[in-house]
């Protein structure tokens, strides 16, 4: 699905923030991708979805080559994969339910109104539909943007520190859902530093945790 | 890193996105923007305003030019002044002439009174022509192959007295005159177009930029560079031809308000629209259209360039 061939990627073009990195995501995978502050987890994350692009090496998304993509491919790529970011960004002029419906919207499709409550529902928002988004709390609004990220039924998450601002039983709530995502074929990818989190999930689910360390990719031991 | 591609954004799409309802909504994904749209309306108002009186301009100086370039060209005038004694003899001279001449189709000698009525201005209803030295005029109709030099020459050998002429001295200055005020009136409809396509495209940029964020939200979530566009265009496009739509009419309604052609009045009363001319203003608003249309889809493109 994901396919990262001895890839590097750097801002400045003289020293690369991430180096001879090779990643294959394949279906129905739950990751974990851990680090330190700046190690590169969320320009990993921006490669995936082509919000960058490798300046060696090799990324194939959907078995297409990412740096040959058109607009429009990069585009298509994104409705196959949904993203949740720590701090998600909204459309505040519009209310919840249609922000969330807004993927749909953008590629012309018809928004089945019950489907669309059912998402709703299933992200606890129901009685939020109405309610402009900067009336949400931090957890909602992870809530919300995990629903917006799904409801194109993309093959891939990606969840970048999804839970940075939240509370444990909040952060919980969230990790519940994307283990539910995964157990229903999605695959994720999910970077947060926090190991009690990864636990919990590994407790429930068939995890692998992947670590950035010293520009490199490495998969982290079982000690987790 | 690998340069966007633009050539994705398909123009038909875009039309179609334009000219057909929004049934799915995606014009609500711009949050409406008072400031750019009022700013959009008003200039496009104004520049249409102003279009009316340039296409106004245009149209009028064109009649005119036209209209002095062919009477006058069509006849030329033999002035005939001679001794009293000999006036009578150089007259048959001068018909004699012009009746022998290549080219010339009609030749007429116009009566006292034709003449009264044309020094009537200058000297009132009551001048006795026949005190005054006025001489006699000839109205000559020009046929094929008239040759104005060779009658020049032929009249000053047979009757020294006549002097052929044949308008252009005078009438060329106006009739180019004319021509450039036309040539003026075009420039200016050019001008207001362009001034209108800038302001549209700084008001739609003003817009754009307004919105970075949302367009950020929509690229990330799959929105193509299309759909992007035409929420902007469609709104843009819809301004400028309703802001033109009301300048025109309340431009058309003023030049329909100017006092009624008249001889005395000339060229300034004579500046309204004429018959099918009235159409012609009716094009402003769908041009505005085009304006608005093409102004926002450049300023779109190149803002989302910007975007990945």
């Amino acid at each position: 699905m994901i396919e990262m061939q001895n890839l590097s990627f750097g801002y400045s073009g003289d020293e690369p923030l991430l180096a001879d990195m090779s990643l294959n995501l394949p279906p129905g995978s739950f990751h974990f991708l851990t680090g330190p502050s700046g190690a590169g987890k969320t320009t990993l994350l921006r490669l995936c979805y082509a919000d960058l692009l490798p300046t060696a090496g090799k990324m194939l998304a959907f078995g297409e080559d990412v740096t040959g993509l058109s607009r429009d491919g990069i585009a298509a790529l994104r409705r196959r994969v949904g993203v949740v970011h720590q701090d998600p960004q909204f459309l505040e002029h519009l209310p919840v339910a249609e922000n969330v419906a807004l993927p749909l919207i953008v590629s012309g499709e018809q928004v089945d109104m019950r489907a669309l409550g059912d998402l709703l529902g299933w992200v606890q928002l129901t009685t939020h539909s109405r309610v402009m988004p900067q009336a949400l709390s931090g957890g909602e609004r992870q809530r919300a943007a995990l629903a917006r990220a799904v409801i194109m039924s993309p093959d891939l998450v990606i969840a970048d520190e999804p839970t940075g601002n939240l509370d444990w039983d909040m952060s919980m709530r969230l990790l519940q859902l994307l283990i539910e995502l995964n157990r229903s074929g999605k695959a994720v990818l999910f970077a947060t530093h926090d190991m009690n989190l990864i636990r919990a999930a590994k407790q429930q689910v068939q995890a692998r945790v992947l670590r950035i360390a010293g520009k490199r990719l490495q998969l982290a031991g079982a000690d987790l | 890193m690998k340069k966007p591609d633009l050539k994705s954004l398909d123009l038909a799409a875009l039309w179609r996105g334009l000219t057909q309802p929004d049934g799915a909504g995606t014009d609500r994904v711009v949050p409406p923007t008072g400031f750019t749209a009022q700013l959009t309306l008003f200039s496009a108002a104004a520049m249409a305003f102003l279009a009316v009186f340039a296409l106004a301009l245009a149209l009028a100086t064109g009649r005119l030019a036209e209209r002095w370039s062919s009477e006058l060209a069509e006849t030329v005038t033999v002035r005939l002044s001679a001794p009293p004694e000999q006036m009578d003899e150089q007259t048959v001279t001068v018909m004699e002439v012009l009746k022998t001449s290549p080219g010339v189709a009609n030749a007429r000698l116009l009566p006292d009174a034709e003449v009264e009525k044309l020094l009537e201005p200058w000297f009132g209803p009551d001048v006795p022509v026949e005190a005054l030295p006025v001489p006699r005029l000839i109205e000559v109709t020009e046929g094929a192959g008239f040759d104005a030099d060779a009658l020049r020459l032929r009249l000053q050998g047979e009757a020294p007295g006549a002097v052929l002429d044949d308008h252009t001295r005078w009438r060329e200055p106006l009739v180019k005159a004319a021509s450039r005020l036309r040539f003026l009136g075009l420039v200016s409809l050019l001008l207001i177009a362009a001034t209108s396509a800038a302001m549209i495209t700084l008001a739609a940029k003003a817009s754009l930029a307004a919105n970075g964020q949302v367009i950020r939200v929509l690229r990330l979530i799959g929105a193509r560079d299309i759909t992007i566009a035409t929420a902007f265009v469609r709104r843009f496009t819809r301004r400028a031809a309703l802001g033109a739509a009301a300048g025109t009419v309340i431009g058309m309604i003023a030049i329909w308000a100017l006092p009624a052609m008249d001889e005395a009045g000339g060229f300034l009363t004579g500046l309204g629209f004429q018959g099918f001319g009235w159409i012609w203003p009716l094009l402003i608003p769908p041009a505005a259209a085009g304006i608005g249309f093409f102004s926002t889809r450049w300023a779109a493109l190149r803002m989302l360039r910007e975007v990945r």
